[in-house]
């Protein structure tokens, strides 16, 4: 069993208000168009991402991120500020998706059902790597990972490269795969991404952890096969 | 004594992780989340290990190869049709 260990909380913003985040509140109350605009144009995008590990199809997701929009115009007067204003908008956009998965009678993936303690282990590196007890030193590497910095820098970011990333998080189970798209392609904080999730600190970074391990070991594959 | 000893006691004479439990810290020690005890037995192993050296820079690039991934933009008819929804609202 691979132990999963359980560390204090990182420091960061516990989703509270940040300060452009009051400032975009204010102007989408005084009818700024362009400040609704930039918002859909930074979260729009996410939010479709989102939405499709709840309906069947891209295009019903398009659909939830749109209502999901005009569920921020219509609750925006209502809006306390007790959470951020980006952890309020997906909140109402998982609500609607989630609604509209029912709807579409797909099974729900749920982060929030995920529980470690229940789930089986998933090593981050096939077993067969590493020594056995039968080995001069059991638990260390047997076929260690090569570097890849030989790899010139644009080898990494070839379009290919990046396709392989691509298909290994498009084949993660859903509450791996929504962890990873915020945290890792859209760059929230874990917080931000536990918020709109809503699940703890811990099961957030081990899914993070098993999602990151598939990915590096999608790449590790192809890299090899390119040799 | 690190939170991790307090939880299984008969670990705390261990000084040294081996290489299958390093692969399963990654994620802990990248997000600080190791209790500063294990952060540096972690950080230990790392200077004598090749293997794990080269398995923590593998997951630092993995990491920002998938931050290059773009996502679609909105397409501009749902943009527009947002926007009218927009002014509509702010007439009411």
């Amino acid at each position: 069993m691979v132990p999963v260990m359980v560390g204090p909380g990182t420091p960061q913003d516990a989703g509270a208000p940040a300060v452009d985040d009051v400032d975009d509140l204010a102007a989408l109350r005084a009818g700024d168009e362009d400040a609704f605009a930039r918002l859909i144009h930074s979260y729009h995008p996410a939010m479709v991402r989102l939405a499709m590990n709840y309906v069947p199809t891209r295009a019903v997701a398009e659909e939830v991120a749109q209502e999901a929009w005009l569920g921020v115009l219509q609750g925006l007067d209502r809006f306390e500020g007790r959470s951020s204003l980006k952890t309020w908008i997906f909140r109402i956009l998982m609500n609607r998706a989630m609604t509209r998965g029912r709807q579409e009678r797909r099974t729900i993936p749920f982060s929030a059902m995920f529980d470690p303690r229940t789930e089986p282990g998933e090593p981050a590196v096939d077993l067969d790597r590493f020594q056995g007890l039968g080995g001069t030193a059991p638990g260390s590497w047997a076929d260690p990972p090569k570097a890849w910095e030989g790899s010139p820098e644009d080898r990494l970011l070839a379009r290919e490269t990046l396709r392989q990333v691509g298909r290994a998080i498009e084949a993660l189970p859903a509450s791996q795969r929504e962890v990873i798209i915020l945290r890792d392609v859209l760059g929230w904080t874990s917080a931000e991404a536990r918020n709109v999730l809503e699940i703890t600190e811990t099961n957030q970074r081990v899914l993070l952890h098993r999602a990151r391990s598939k990915v590096r070991r999608a790449l590790e594959q192809y890299f090899d096969e390119q040799v | 004594m690190s939170r991790f000893d307090r939880i299984r006691p008969w670990r705390s004479r261990r000084r040294v992780f081996a290489c299958r439990e390093m692969v399963e810290l990654v994620t802990d020690y990248l997000e600080g989340a190791l209790v500063p005890e294990d952060r540096a037995r972690f950080e230990r192993h790392l200077e004598g290990c090749e293997g794990c050296t080269a398995y923590l820079e593998q997951m630092r690039q993995t990491i920002v190869v998938t931050g290059t991934l773009r996502e679609e933009a909105i397409p501009p008819v749902a943009m527009d049709r947002l926007l009218v929804a927009f002014r509509s609202w702010r007439q009411e």
